[in-house]
């Protein structure tokens, strides 16, 4: 699995690493390669264990099995404030907001893992809230927040936080089409000062406009990888999504999708 | 951009209405031994005191961090203990007992913390296991020679400054004021440092501040260890008022609740909230008392039905007023 990219080592790179749940195997033996800069996209069916593989890279989770290295380092099992430390961050898919907090108090927390004084930590609040387009909220309650300024606060808190991986959980879910035109351009800006990023994304728009490479992941398995073109002419992709023998259908021209 | 010195904008927004409330709550607490005469009130308004500085302790817990304790008792009675027996048993000097006493109730803190915030203990557990904590504690105070066991222990009478006791009476109120002032000093450290930023964080939301790098068993640690201390303090100020103790008085559940009353009815998390809170409950006995006549049992049970009454409809405790009244939704209705 693992070819080219010989001569700088991964920025992240996972070996064999399972996570089972009683009877489910919900990450079985996958192994990944994240070089430093870029996008990647990790797409799949719901149940797939996209956001299982966050939680066990970010450490919330413990692997069963398994090898997972950042930045030259194994990070397997390490508590998540630790790995949170070392530079890799993640972002929820159902948005946590401190919601007491204002949006620049929630942004702070993040920004206190550099900054020990209150000021500087509210001011690199502010930068950071900039960067993800939210000047105008600062002292806005966070509850207060729609569910696209939730997910934009939810980007800024974990960029204040210095990273230099970010896993980004589902960051479009539930945006309309103008506010995902919207945070396209965040994202790719942050890809440009030079952070890496692994996004779980639906909004294949998205993926086509950012990835640069995207991986797909099939009960616990990755099951194919390459640009978004390529895996969609890949026929184990079509089946993983339509059911087995949609591609030999659609693959095949015949009108007998429903036949039987 | 420059940032317009964000601190400033925080304190314009929240600060305005609560500073005149804070001037106001000085220059009353300063006028008192002035003002007041009689011994009794005088009694009261230092027994309001050490409330408030036993509530501003549940509050860095529980109103700051979100872990409410039910048993603040077994800090409150550890430092009030650890005082007496030092002084009582060992002829510690009073001002280094004092000090070590609240070194006790930091140590019993810490303990506690360890054990049940390393299970992962929250809410009610956290609660039950305080609680459970506190009436062990009760226990051993019963069973141990060394605190005099069920029959409690003196604390000899000399007074002077050296033995932290004061013939005028209005001594003991100007250092319960000083440990309220302490205490509203650390609550307001607490909102303007990270290590408040954190506690705030993990209160609202535990895996989004693990997200974000806090160490959420350090920070609460360090917060029911502060809590703690504080909470020890007011025990040592209780043993050198009243110079005597028993385990009912030091660990039984009435400090306990003295201890959350107070932030819950002035305002959990806020830096005026159980001094207020302590204010309010105060008087507020005095009045049922008043108003009932001293008919036995009568005073608490009006007491009961007051709290019941705040509980209900300032659901955010007196320091929330501005936010509002919360109106039950059949009244809310019938108003249009």
């Amino acid at each position: 699995m693992a070819d080219g990219g010989d001569a700088a080592p991964a920025l992240l790179e996972l070996a064999g690493v399972s996570r089972r749940f009683g009877g489910l195997l919900a990450v079985d033996s996958v192994a990944l390669q994240v070089m430093q800069g870029g996008i990647v996209a990790l797409v799949g069916p719901n149940g797939a264990g996209k956001t299982t593989l966050f939680a066990l890279i970010a450490g919330f989770l413990k692997p069963d099995r398994g090898r997972i290295r950042f930045a030259g380092r194994d990070i397997a099992g390490l508590a998540p404030h630790l790995i949170c430390r070392r530079g890799l961050a993640r972002t929820f898919q159902i948005v946590q907001p401190f919601g007491a907090l204002s949006v620049r108090e929630n942004i702070a927390v993040g920004a206190h893992l550099r900054h020990a004084g209150r000021r500087a930590a509210l001011a690199h609040a502010t930068a950071m809230a900039e960067r993800v387009g939210m000047a105008g909220m600062l002292d806005q309650p966070a509850a207060e927040l729609t569910i696209a300024g939730r997910k934009r606060l939810e980007l800024a808190r974990v960029l204040a936080t210095g990273p230099r991986l970010l896993l980004l959980d589902e960051v479009m879910a539930g945006l309309t089409p103008p506010e995902i035109a919207a945070i396209v351009p965040v994202i790719r800006g942050l890809a440009d000062d030079g952070l890496t990023i692994v996004m779980i994304e639906h909004v294949m728009q998205a993926v086509a406009s950012l990835a640069d490479e995207v991986h797909v992941l099939n009960q616990g398995r990755l099951i194919a990888r390459g640009s978004l073109a390529e895996i969609a002419a890949d026929p184990v992709v079509v089946e993983a999504y339509l059911g087995h023998g949609a591609a030999a259908k659609l693959g095949g021209g015949t009108a007998g999708v429903g036949g039987g | 951009m420059v940032p317009t010195s964000p601190s400033a904008v925080v304190s314009n927004r929240v600060m305005t209405p609560h500073r005149l409330l804070a001037v106001l709550l000085v220059v009353t607490l300063l006028a008192v031994p002035f003002v007041v005469q009689s011994s009794f009130w005088l009694t009261f308004w230092t027994m309001t005191l050490l409330a408030a500085v036993l509530g501003q302790s549940w509050n860095i817990l529980g109103g700051y961090g979100g872990q409410s304790s039910f048993g603040h008792a077994a800090f409150f009675g550890t430092g009030a203990y650890a005082a007496a027996i030092l002084q009582v048993r060992f002829g510690v000097d009073a001002r280094l007992a004092a000090i070590a006493a609240i070194g006790f109730g930091a140590i019993a803190g810490a303990a506690i913390g360890m054990l049940s915030f390393r299970y992962g203990l929250r809410g009610s557990y956290f609660a039950l296991v305080t609680m459970a904590f506190a009436e062990v504690f009760r226990i051993i105070a019963v069973a141990w020679p060394l605190t005099g066991g069920g029959a409690g222990l003196n604390v000899p009478l000399h007074a002077g400054a050296a033995t932290l006791q004061f013939v005028d009476r209005r001594g003991y109120y100007w250092a319960a004021l000083a440990l309220v002032a302490i205490s509203i000093g650390l609550a307001a450290w607490l909102e303007r440092s990270r290590f408040g930023a954190w506690l705030v964080a993990l209160r609202e939301n535990e895996a989004a501040a693990q997200a974000l790098g806090i160490n959420i068993f350090r920070v609460k640690l360090g917060a029911i260890t502060l809590s703690a201390a504080l909470a020890a303090s007011a025990g040592v100020f209780y043993t050198q008022y009243f110079l005597y103790l028993d385990p009912g008085i030091a660990y039984g559940p009435g400090y306990s609740i003295e201890a959350l009353l107070g932030p819950i009815i002035g305002g959990t998390g806020t830096v005026l909230g159980p001094l207020i809170g302590a204010i309010s409950l105060h008087l507020l006995g005095r009045l049922a008392t008043a108003a009932t006549g001293g008919a036995p049992g009568l005073d608490l049970a009006f007491y009961g039905v007051l709290l019941i009454g705040i509980l209900a409809f300032l659901p955010r405790g007196l320091t929330g007023l501005g936010a509002g009244v919360n109106w039950p939704s059949a009244w809310r209705r019938s108003r249009g």
